[in-house]
């Protein structure tokens, strides 16, 4: 099993975006660094988004507001620890800053999974995306955090024996939660609960018939989606040292959304394809012309009507 | 309390959901009848908006620009619903999704590239530019009370093609159960050109009525598809009387809020923390009502029977 | 497809600029979304700026390397890392926004390189984030609203009913204001502003009316600024509240409300530290030369994006191309040793101008086409309110 999988195309993808970025780091072309680094953590957003919208088809249309929400929890805290106010949550401290986002985004998910998961279909799509848009106006509407302007903060977090400022250690720190938490969605999908999931996105009728607390299942996804999510926001945090409210627009749970379908949902590489796809694309479009969602658009209409299944299904073939 | 500026703010919440509901009824036929999620809905709305501003400037009259726009914007629905709703119809709404949200960043771009970054702001005509006298108090532009009225003309005609014609017969009978109809023997498809037709021009419509008012801008589509999925999911999707109480009452939510709930919030709070809350409260308010709703109605106000 | 997939990958080796310049200048602004309008204006006035150089400094070429922030403060940052990085720029300049200005400012302050701003100026900028390698070529956010608080004193205003969109300049516009303003506000409205901004402001306008006031002040930058005239127009409160604005009505949004006639607003007021019909040498070869190439009056945007590229000109000349002397180029710029269109003008301690401001009124020209015009100087030498807070000398 593990010679085969070294043997294939996904290790050969793996290891060449460790590789790559640094060697081009040192050759002075850093800003590829940068470029793997957000994609590592966007990546990670994609794969907790994949555990409920391909694993389990619930279309979470607000996942956005977890990467902002992990993020505001690096930057709260480090704008108090750097500029005074409200001692009992100024710190630099990194574990702290991830459980603070951890603890946040599991209660989000958890409250607004309540209610959302009462509904189907588009009335959840919709759903979901009306509690990040409300998180959305929440943030905008605290001047304290910046709002509009966005948190700008001039430190990142401290974690012991790693230095985050350097770029490649940070970039490192990404690579490696992506591999983590594609190892563990992949653990996930493969136990009984992920096949409790998968049933219940084949269907749910039949689900219940057998017996099974549905409602339950899928809220403990949801849950456990939001908080990877919530994981990517510290990193994200992190990485700009600028976080605003726009992290939660409704158009970036969109991108997320097309990074795992556009990568193949329920597959375990489909959103690190998808991620690299999308940032690529843009980064290289976007150089070219000002006019890049043209091609943009056409690409995600060419791949949706005629590669079913994502970009997975079409690079095992 | 003011009771004119009441009336005032209710007339305006009447246009702003007048407007909603020429959006959304297109949104709610589309989805309902054809299970298609049209993310692009808003930017046929924008180029109704783009196509009779560049037809006015030619034409040197507004009027003759709508009644010229009308066709050329069912034209467009009709092409957009044969090459991409057509081959969509079949996958699941995450596809549709997916490629409506490519069609917004193609047509978005393609606007950009023939009109240029800027707006385009729509002349009328001197009588449409003035204000009516209501009574000694209440002076109104003239414009939104057009607006109101073509609004709700629309909506009269649009509830009596669907519930006394047989094409709505037709409409209605695909929003229960699209086999059975396909089954008894209807074309199906041209119906579903014809619907999308339909909404297409309505959502063109409305553009042509928000211009004037607004300018015709770049990404002007986006921020009303959200408010108008809104609208329909708190309405019942598939119900035109469910868009239209829904749109009414969003319309009216988001202008009574923003013009009284500063007032409100100073009764018990500061005035500093009034003014900052006020305006996020109630950008808010839609969403909030909303998840309200759907926690005692989670399929919306109206939702049609299904068998 | 791993074919395409490396291929896509490596093909950015190619995108770097094929030839080298001897000074790079990067140069964010934003060139899509409806606020492009705005970027073009600057962008305009930035290639006029080198023209009317030949693309020299001295002995030493210059080239502008634009950046697109697509109205998007972490877009902005990338667009800036990727001219400090891949495109190796040797100065940072533009930036309209505060928003992306601030979520830029480290990057460039970082990389030890110079940050320009031709536009945006907010507060943290003039205070506690202050720094020397950071210069403003246009003004700080606050100044213009106080300018216009003055104008209210003198016209005798008594009452003010204020409208504008809520975010930080939104909020800085209106503490300006307050700042001067010696009547009563009795009304305030702030309106929503972002990606989906509030563009109908029917109800505020209908409070704005019966509330009163003297007077009607308003922010409505970009897009908003057509939609928000027109419905001043369409509302007919021409005489009944008069309208005063910043940074609303320009070279920009004119000649559109012209071509839609919304007479309304000629007569209408406006405060800036720079207009079209100042009279001075550079001003006028700017005008003159910006209308004859892109047939319509500059807007401040790009007279302040215009000085930027000739102070930046005048610094390298300072210090004979060696961009790594930031000491050199810092007090060049400093002494801000060239003809600006607004005239005459010092720095601060904070590295913003101390600088007059002017009140002018909209008015039709002589061929008819509706610019502005100063009436009255307002602010003489003003600097701004936050320089105290600034740890530089």
């Amino acid at each position: 099993m593990l010679m085969q999988f070294i043997r294939s195309f996904k290790f050969l993808i793996l290891v060449s975006l460790l590789v790559l970025p640094i060697i081009f780091n040192q050759i002075g072309m850093s800003f590829y660094l940068d470029l793997a680094t957000r994609l590592c953590i966007l990546a990670i957003a994609a794969v907790g988004l994949n555990l409920i919208l391909g694993y389990g088809g619930m279309i979470s249309f607000g996942h956005a507001a977890y990467l902002g929400l992990g993020a505001y929890a690096v930057g709260i805290p480090a704008h108090h620890w750097l500029y005074g106010g409200l001692d009992f949550l100024a710190t630099n401290n990194g574990f702290v800053h991830i459980t603070i986002a951890v603890v946040i985004s599991g209660i989000f998910a958890f409250l607004t999974g309540l209610i959302c998961l009462k509904t189907k279909g588009v009335y959840f799509i919709m759903i979901t995306m009306a509690f990040s848009q409300m998180a959305y106006y929440l943030f905008v509407s605290i001047e304290e955090y910046g709002s509009d302007d966005g948190l700008v903060i001039n430190t990142r977090s401290q974690i012991p024996l790693i230095n985050l400022d350097d770029p490649i250690q940070m970039f490192l720190v990404s690579f490696s939660s992506l591999i983590f938490f594609m190892w563990l969605v992949h653990l996930i999908t493969k136990s009984n609960f992920g096949l409790i999931l998968s049933g219940i996105k084949d269907n749910e009728a039949r689900m219940i018939a057998l017996g099974y607390n549905v409602y339950l299942h899928k809220l403990i996804a949801f849950v456990f989606s939001g908080i990877i999510c919530g994981f990517a926001g510290v990193l994200l945090g992190n990485f700009t040292t600028f976080i605003s409210p726009e992290m939660i627009d409704w158009s970036r749970s969109g991108e997320l959304m097309f990074m795992v379908i556009l990568g193949g949902v329920a597959t375990v590489m489909g959103p690190l394809f998808g991620a690299i796809v999308f940032v690529i694309l843009e980064e290289v479009l976007s150089s070219i012309t000002i006019y890049w969602h043209l091609p943009f658009g056409l690409l995600l209409i060419a791949v949706v009507l005629f590669f079913k299944g994502g970009l997975s299904s079409l690079l095992s073939k | 309390m003011d009771y004119t500026l009441l009336l005032i703010q209710i007339l305006n919440g009447i246009q702003l959901g007048v407007l909603l509901f020429l959006v959304a009824s297109g949104l709610t036929l589309i989805f309902g009848i054809l299970d298609f999620v049209n993310l692009a809905h808003g930017s046929i709305y924008m180029l109704g908006a783009f196509i009779c501003a560049s037809l006015t400037y030619e034409l040197d009259s507004y009027l003759f620009a709508v009644i010229l726009s009308l066709p050329i914007i069912a034209i467009i629905g009709y092409t957009f619903e044969i090459f991409l709703a057509r081959p969509l119809y079949a996958r699941d709404h995450l596809d549709h999704v997916l490629g409506t949200f490519g069609a917004i960043l193609v047509i978005d771009t393609i606007a950009h590239l023939i009109w240029g970054p800027a707006g385009i702001a729509i002349p009328l005509p001197n009588y449409l530019d003035g204000q009516i006298t209501i009574s000694e108090n209440i002076e109104v532009p003239t414009f939104r009370l057009l607006i109101i009225v073509v609004g709700l003309t629309a909506a009269f005609g649009l509830l009596w093609l669907v519930n006394f014609t047989k094409l709505g017969m037709l409409i209605r009978a695909g929003a229960s159960n699209r086999t059975m109809v396909a089954a008894l023997g209807i074309d199906v498809r041209t119906l579903f050109a014809i619907v999308f037709a339909i909404g297409a021009t309505l959502a063109g419509i409305a553009g042509m009525l928000i211009a004037p008012i607004t300018e015709a801008s770049l990404g002007m589509g986006n921020n009303i598809i959200i408010t108008a999925f809104v609208v329909i999911i708190v309405g019942g999707i598939g119900s035109v009387k469910g868009a239209f109480v829904a749109a009414l009452l969003i319309g009216l939510i988001d202008t009574l809020g923003r013009s009284f709930l500063d007032d409100l919030f100073k009764v018990f709070m500061s005035t500093a923390a009034a003014e900052n809350s006020a305006p996020a409260i109630s950008s808010m308010s839609i969403y909030l009502m909303m998840a309200l709703i759907l926690s005692f109605k989670p399929k919306g106000l109206f939702p049609p029977r299904i068998r | 497809m791993k074919k395409v997939l490396a291929a896509i990958i490596f093909c950015n080796f190619l995108v770097p600029s094929a030839f080298a310049a001897d000074v790079k200048i990067g140069f964010v602004t934003t060139l899509t979304t409806p606020a492009a309008v705005i970027g073009k204006d600057m962008k305009n006035a930035v290639n006029l700026a080198l023209d009317h150089l030949n693309g020299k400094a001295g002995a030493h070429n210059i080239e502008v390397v634009f950046g697109d922030d697509g109205f998007a403060p972490d877009t902005g940052k990338q667009v800036t890392d990727r001219l400090l990085k891949q495109d190796k720029v040797d100065i940072i300049s533009g930036y309209i926004w505060s928003h992306v200005l601030l979520a830029s400012r480290k990057s460039v302050l970082d990389a030890g390189r110079i940050l320009i701003s031709s536009n945006a100026g907010p507060s943290q900028m003039a205070s506690k984030l202050c720094h020397e390698n950071f210069f403003s070529a246009s003004w700080q956010n606050d100044q213009t609203p106080m300018a216009m608080g003055e104008v209210f004193n003198k016209d005798g205003i008594k009452s003010l009913y204020i409208m504008a969109p809520n975010y930080a300049a939104g909020k800085d516009m209106v503490a300006g204001i307050e700042r001067t303003f010696k009547g009563q506000v009795v009304g305030k409205d702030l309106t929503k502003w972002g990606a989906d901004a509030q563009l109908d402001f029917s109800a505020e306008l209908a409070k704005a009316k019966v509330s009163g006031a003297d007077g009607l002040f308003v922010f409505y930058p970009g897009a908003a600024s057509g939609a928000f005239t027109k419905q001043y127009h369409q509302a007919g409160l021409k005489d009944l509240l008069p309208l005063y604005s910043v940074f609303t009505i320009d070279g920009i949004s004119l000649p559109k409300l012209q071509a839609a006639n919304f007479s309304g607003i000629v007569g209408s007021k406006v405060t800036q530290q720079w207009d079209p019909s100042l009279d001075n040498e550079a001003n006028k070869r700017f005008v003159k030369d910006f209308k004859e190439r892109f047939g319509k009056y500059p807007s401040f945007y790009a007279a302040q994006s215009y000085d930027t590229i000739n102070m930046i000109a005048s610094a390298v000349i300072a210090v004979d191309g060696d961009m790594s002397d930031l000491a050199g180029l810092r007090s060049a710029l400093k002494s801000a040793n060239y003809n600006s269109v607004r005239g005459k003008y010092s720095y601060g301690n904070n590295n913003f101008p101390i600088q007059n401001f002017y009140l002018r009124e909209v008015v039709e020209d002589s061929d008819g086409n509706w610019t502005t015009e100063v009436i009255d100087t307002v602010l003489t030498n003003h600097q701004d309110p936050y320089a105290a807070e600034c740890k530089l000398k």
